[in-house]
């Protein structure tokens, strides 16, 4: 069960923020932040590597009691960050990255948008259904 | 005659109605049957008909002219009023109220009637607000134009200014006349195309302030602007919601067309009923105006509009930056950053639709959506019947309560098949294999199914394979080769879903085979067959050759690949006995390698050494062997390709060997001798890496040449007993090892294709790091 999926840009400030349980949106929020100190160690620890999609997907980045919080990071340093409910263990690694898979895509996608300038706010609908129906198939 | 003199109002409805009697355009007589028809419908009694007939002048010339239709007009105003008919009161009646003609069969005179009414002195005596006469302005459906009549009547007078039918202007290719004709059952407003809209664009940053409309946008679609600037400005056209009706165009001094919308609300639930409408569809003047904006912006039809460009122009629009923005999302089909001519043509569209007052669907419109095959999409229906052929997507979401405006289906065969496919777009996680397009318009898919997995480096063997056309052979073999992603399958792509179903459903206009790739997402090149039952070089022995003859020829794609070769044969201790061991051998349908070493055989003396084979290779016929290779002629031939084949097949960039094989290969093709035996060195197969596959791109046009040169010069060979047999094993096996070597090529472009992705990447890399992030 995917509870939270946050686009965050290279500036670390959210582009997109989306949370399926309504309440709890600011633990979500906090959660994504702190682990955005994480993202940024696993992408300074890659150092010259070169930029491959294995190295896209992050991995877990760390777990909790309640959630387990996933990272995926662009070439352009733009960070996708999945919040994960632990009780769910179907989900598998392949999934994930699948689903940062489609997020990627759909981010592209919204690049080629000439409306959209870099760094805005993210408020495409067809972003947003894509994103809902990711994150309601796992559920 | 005595002279006329009209007032202005009268000028111009009087011209107006000769132009509706004119049936045969030839604007200087009035049909009879239609004049005749109007002055019933002026509901005089008919010897008043024949006496304004003779004022005027007509009885005598026998037509009416249009000076004796004007008189004819005017004496029957006289009439109507109630004075009698002199010729004299022609002039000197003044204030004479216009004609009246009354709503009959044909609504075109009350609707002169109509439009005319609010200059004229008593409007509320008129019936229904009409347009002009049909060729200018929209023609209503009967039914709803009483309904609205006296709403528009209403609204006719709250119109600042009157409504001005220009004659001149002459309606586009839309035929309105059928329009006209052809009234929906259902009463629905078939008519109120989005075609409506179409006229409004006015080169957006043309504001007209002063026309002013009252500002409802136009939505019938019939006014043809000819002039761009005809179509309303946006600056001043709020867009209404619920807007349907049909409204008059009328065109005010060619700058804006100004409409008056009376949406009724019986109107919008007639037309909601009419479920086959498709209110999406794009007319032909509409499609081209925006054709020619268009090549305004892009001279080229088949090129490209670059999204800057496309966003200052639809930023003229003035419609909110998020709506344009949903609007791009939704016609830019393939998600490339530019627009074709069709997904402009949708974007346009959508926006004149949206400044109307349509909310934005959530997906595409199927009409809307780009014609990835070439078809023709001029054909106007003028039967409303066929509409309900596009099953349009009435019940989207994007547009509730206003009932779409029907109109005329432009890609009546296409749309056809696109709702289904669009529909399960979603469901579909397997992907479609995507056909190979080879022409301009369906490089464009192709590019957007490269952008489409584009990111994804495991993915490499998606479609885009074909794409290169500088191999000859591609063309040839496009259209029966084509790769499935298949790690698509397992990722499910939505993002990829849409457009393979596009795919698909143009993949069933192209035949496709899946190929045996689409294995494991990290091989690009389809994995070549399982070595056959010897994976080492095995020396030909009488032993070996049967167990490898009796091979069936369906294992041939493997056998061909392992072909282990050519490692010459030692001498056979029974040279005379090999000829005739082999012979029938081949006739069991040999595998290429295998052949290759009864070859050897007759070849005895030669093989002994293996220079000599180069030796004789290089320098071309040895008299000794051509008289054993006549016999062997034919094996020889047939070996000939197969050994060309696999020799090419070497995975290690042998260049002694492939030197060496075209050589003989023309050598051998044009004398059909040449022992040319496997190449001396063993040659190795084993699976090429990657990288390896490479080197070998060049080489494809070689081999594929060498291949071609090869097959044909087959049917030279000279024939020799149970050649039949033999000729169809020969076959069989030159055209498994064409397969093979494509199979390579296909691999090769695979490679090459994930090149071609990573440095997309690295591109796009680039231009973020390029492109300034204003935020901090």
């Amino acid at each position: 069960l995917v509870l939270a999926c946050v686009i965050c840009s290279p500036q670390n400030y959210p582009l997109y923020i989306r949370s399926i349980p309504a309440e709890n949106e600011l633990k979500f929020h906090y959660t994504v932040h702190t682990s955005l100190d994480v993202v940024d160690e696993k992408i300074s620890a890659m150092g010259k590597a070169l930029v491959d999609q294995r190295e896209l997907y992050l991995g877990l980045l760390y777990p909790t009691e309640d959630y387990k919080v996933y990272g995926y990071v662009t070439n352009s340093k733009v960070k996708f960050v999945m919040v994960v409910d632990s009780s769910n263990t179907a989900l598998r690694d392949n999934e994930i990255r699948s689903m940062f898979r489609k997020l990627h895509n759909s981010y592209t996608d919204i690049m080629c948008n000439p409306f959209y300038n870099p760094g805005d706010r993210i408020h495409s609908r067809t972003f947003d259904n894509m994103v809902n129906s990711m994150m309601m198939q796992v559920c | 005659m005595e002279g006329l003199t009209l007032s202005e109002a009268e000028q111009r409805y009087y011209c107006d109605l000769f132009s509706y009697c004119d049936t045969e355009s030839t604007k200087k007589v009035a049909s009879n049957g239609r004049v005749l028809e109007l002055f019933r419908a002026a509901q005089l009694p008919n010897d008043v008909v024949m006496q304004i007939m003779e004022l005027c002048g007509a009885t005598r010339l026998g037509y009416f002219g249009r000076s004796q239709f004007y008189i004819a007009l005017k004496l029957v105003a006289v009439a109507q009023s109630g004075l009698p008919l002199r010729v004299e009161s022609l002039n000197t009646v003044k204030d004479l109220p216009l004609p009246r003609f009354v709503v009959s069969k044909n609504e075109q005179e009350s609707r002169h009637t109509a439009v005319y009414s609010s200059d004229a002195d008593n409007p509320a005596s008129y019936s229904g607000v009409i347009p002009p006469p049909p060729g200018r302005i929209q023609v209503k459906k009967g039914s709803v134009s009483h309904d609205a009549v006296q709403q528009r009547t209403s609204t006719d007078q709250q119109e600042s200014t009157s409504p001005v039918v220009s004659p001149q202007q002459s309606p586009p290719t839309s035929p309105h006349t059928w329009r006209k004709h052809n009234r929906h059952p259902s009463g629905g407003n078939n008519e109120r195309p989005l075609a409506g809209p179409g006229p409004f664009w006015a080169p957006f940053s043309e504001a007209q302030p002063g026309s002013s409309t009252s500002s409802d946008p136009i939505w019938s679609g019939h006014s043809p602007p000819p002039h761009q600037e005809n179509w309303v400005s946006f600056a001043d056209t709020p867009p209404t919601s619920a807007l349907l009706a049909m409204h008059p165009a009328s065109v005010q001094d060619q700058t804006t067309v100004r409409t008056v919308a009376s949406a009724t609300t019986t109107n919008e639930i007639r037309r909601q009923s009419s479920s086959y409408d498709d209110p999406w569809k794009i007319t032909d003047e509409q499609r081209q105006y925006y054709v020619n904006q268009f090549k305004t912006i892009q001279p080229d039809l088949n090129g490209f509009i670059p999204g800057s460009a496309a966003k200052e122009f639809f930023t003229k629009s003035k419609l909110p930056i998020l709506e344009l923005s949903h609007i791009w999302e939704l016609s830019d089909f393939d998600k490339d950053g530019a627009l074709t001519l069709d997904e402009f043509c949708a974007a346009f569209h959508l926006v004149v639709a949206r400044k109307n007052g349509y909310d934005l669907p959530e997906k595409l419109p199927e009409s809307l959506m780009p014609k990835l095959i070439d078809l023709e999409d001029s054909t106007v229906l003028p039967v409303f019947s066929e509409v309900g052929e596009q099953t349009g997507e009435v019940g989207y979401s994007g547009s509730p309560a206003e009932a779409p405006p029907s109109k005329s289906p432009s890609m009546p065969s296409l749309n056809q098949t696109w709702p289904e496919l669009n529909q399960s777009s979603e469901d579909t996680a397997i992907v479609h294999p995507v056909p190979i397009r080879m022409t301009p318009s369906k490089i464009h898919m192709q590019e957007m199914e490269l952008k489409r997995t584009g990111s994804d480096h495991a993915n490499p063997t998606s479609p885009l394979l074909v794409k290169p056309p500088d191999l000859p052979e591609e063309n040839k073999i496009s259209s029966s080769i084509k790769f499935t992603p298949g790690n698509t399958v397992t990722d499910g792509y939505s993002s990829s879903d849409s457009y393979t179903s596009d795919a698909e459903q143009i993949g069933s206009t192209v035949t496709r085979q899946r190929s045996h790739s689409g294995t494991s997402p990290d091989n690009t090149a389809p994995p070549p067959p399982p070595p056959r039952p010897h994976p080492s070089h095995s020396r030909s022995s009488s032993l070996d050759l049967n167990r490898s003859f009796s091979v069936t020829p369906g294992q041939q794609q493997a056998g061909v690949v392992a072909y282990p070769p050519a490692v010459p044969p030692r001498p056979q201790p029974s040279q005379g006995a090999g000829p005739h061991v082999h012979r029938p051998v081949d006739a069991e349908g040999l595998i290429a390698h295998t052949s290759t070493s009864p070859q050897q055989i007759p070849e005895q003396p030669n093989f002994a050494d293996f220079s000599q084979f180069e030796a004789f290779a290089v320098s071309g016929v040895n008299k000794e062997q051509e008289d054993e290779i006549e016999t062997h002629s034919e094996v020889l031939q047939v070996e000939k390709p197969s050994d060309s084949t696999s020799s090419l097949r070497v995975a290690k960039a042998d260049g002694r060997v492939e030197d060496k094989t075209p050589a003989n290969v023309p050598t051998s093709a044009g004398k059909g001798t040449t022992p040319l035996a496997p190449p001396p060195k063993p040659i190795r197969r084993r699976l090429k890496s990657e990288d390896e596959l490479r080197p070998e791109a060049e080489e494809h046009t070689q081999k594929t040449g060498v291949i071609a040169a090869v097959l044909a010069s087959q049917p030279s060979i000279p024939r020799s007993v149970g050649k039949d047999k033999k000729a169809i094993q020969a076959s069989i096996r030159r055209n498994k090892e064409t397969n093979t070597v494509l199979a390579r090529l296909n691999s090769e472009l695979q490679q090459q294709l994930k090149d071609v992705l990573e440095e997309r990447i690295s591109l796009e890399v680039q231009l973020e790091q390029l492109r300034p992030f204003s935020h901090l």
